[in-house]
């Protein structure tokens, strides 16, 4: 089972929770421009995500229960680590990610110029507008990772990322449960992880709602910022 | 004997009782009774033995020795709460290593190729 890693072979890992109805054009999408195998993480859907990503093409993992988004990309990592994957590229399942830029998101990846490459919406003309409270979060985790990681990132909740094989195994053993994209760059950091971004464009969302409502938004803050500060003082064995 | 010395000599020796057959009957594991049979154990003990009660009260300046085991109580009830807390985290842990190696199992299974 155990495959000798290849750093050029790349799974594109797509976490999915009640994702029925865009996940299969996500898939196809993935698929029309790119020969890489797709995963989709089923996180316990209810409704028909794993039939329909099935359908689309895509080798599928189903969760037994939910286990938040966290815990459902750590799957797919331990998938890829098994399997020998070099790389993985991780998009959403709603659409709202265009898979064209899994193009630009692994290119640093497959040259070997950086451990991680995260898509981001502020980067050039990619013309994201966002609410208020939302771009207030944003930039007070933009200034959180800058400030602790040095990690010079305009996007720091971006869910479109590419990493080699290295980050594939860290994860595998250590990815925060819900909310993981912040914490990540602490991680990286303590690796000493060379991260950078490029621009991706943000579709409006194709179907279903943002996992972040704004009653959650106060605890997620408040989540994030602790166990990004714990993860300073972590030891990682 | 005072009421409140007899009900805190009858409620602590309950509890202790009660844990103890619990633990017997294999309904609570050994690990989670030790801070419940220790709190019980100590609030019997300074109920029965009025002296020693009267004595750590004075010597944390308690005037009115009673509430020493009240304290007593509230620092064990604290205590087996954190614990809870760190018990559920390391089955939160354990939980979710398990579902995905389910999912791993049965994607192994379900012989779906991957070329």
């Amino acid at each position: 089972m155990a495959a000798i890693p290849d750093p050029v072979r790349v799974l594109v890992v797509i976490p999915a929770y009640r994702e029925g109805k865009s996940i299969g054009a996500v898939v196809t999408a993935v698929r029309e421009h790119f020969p890489y195998n797709v995963l989709v993480v089923n996180d316990g859907s209810p409704d028909d995500t794993s039939a329909a990503a099935r359908g689309a093409g895509a080798i599928v993992l189903d969760l037994p229960c939910n286990l938040g988004i966290g815990g459902a990309v750590q799957a797919g990592f331990l998938y890829a680590r098994d399997r020998g994957y070099g790389a993985v590229a991780r998009i959403d399942g709603d659409g709202q990610h265009d898979p064209q830029d899994i193009g630009r998101v692994l290119e640093p990846i497959l040259n070997g110029t950086a451990d991680a490459v995260i898509g981001s919406r502020f980067l050039g003309e990619t013309g994201y507008r966002g609410s208020i409270p939302r771009i207030f979060g944003i930039g007070f985790f933009r200034a959180l990772v800058n400030l602790f990681t040095g990690y010079r990132v305009t996007d720091p909740t971006s869910g479109f990322f590419a990493i080699n094989r290295r980050l594939i195994e860290f994860y595998s053993a250590h990815y925060p449960s819900d909310y993981p994209e912040v914490d990540a760059y602490i991680l990286m950091h303590r690796l000493k992880a060379h991260a950078v971004e490029v621009p991706v464009r943000m579709h409006a969302r194709a179907e279903g709602k943002s996992s972040i409502t704004t009653f959650r938004a106060m605890y997620y803050m408040v989540k994030v910022t602790l166990s990004f500060l714990i993860n300073c003082i972590r030891r990682f064995g | 004997m005072s009421r409140v010395t007899a009900l805190s000599i009858c409620a602590s020796a309950a509890l202790l009782l009660y844990i103890l057959e619990m633990v017997r009957r294999r309904r609570l594991r050994e690990e989670y009774s030790i801070l419940w049979l220790s709190g019980s154990l100590i609030i019997l003990v300074l109920s029965v033995k009025q002296e020693w009660l009267i004595l750590l009260a004075k010597a944390v300046g308690i005037a009115y020795p009673p509430s020493f085991l009240f304290l007593v109580g509230i620092l064990f009830i604290l205590l087996i709460l954190i614990h809870f807390s760190i018990a559920i985290s390391k089955l939160h842990q354990m939980n979710k290593r398990m579902a995905q190696e389910i999912a791993l199992m049965k994607n192994r299974q379900g012989q779906q190729a991957d070329p």
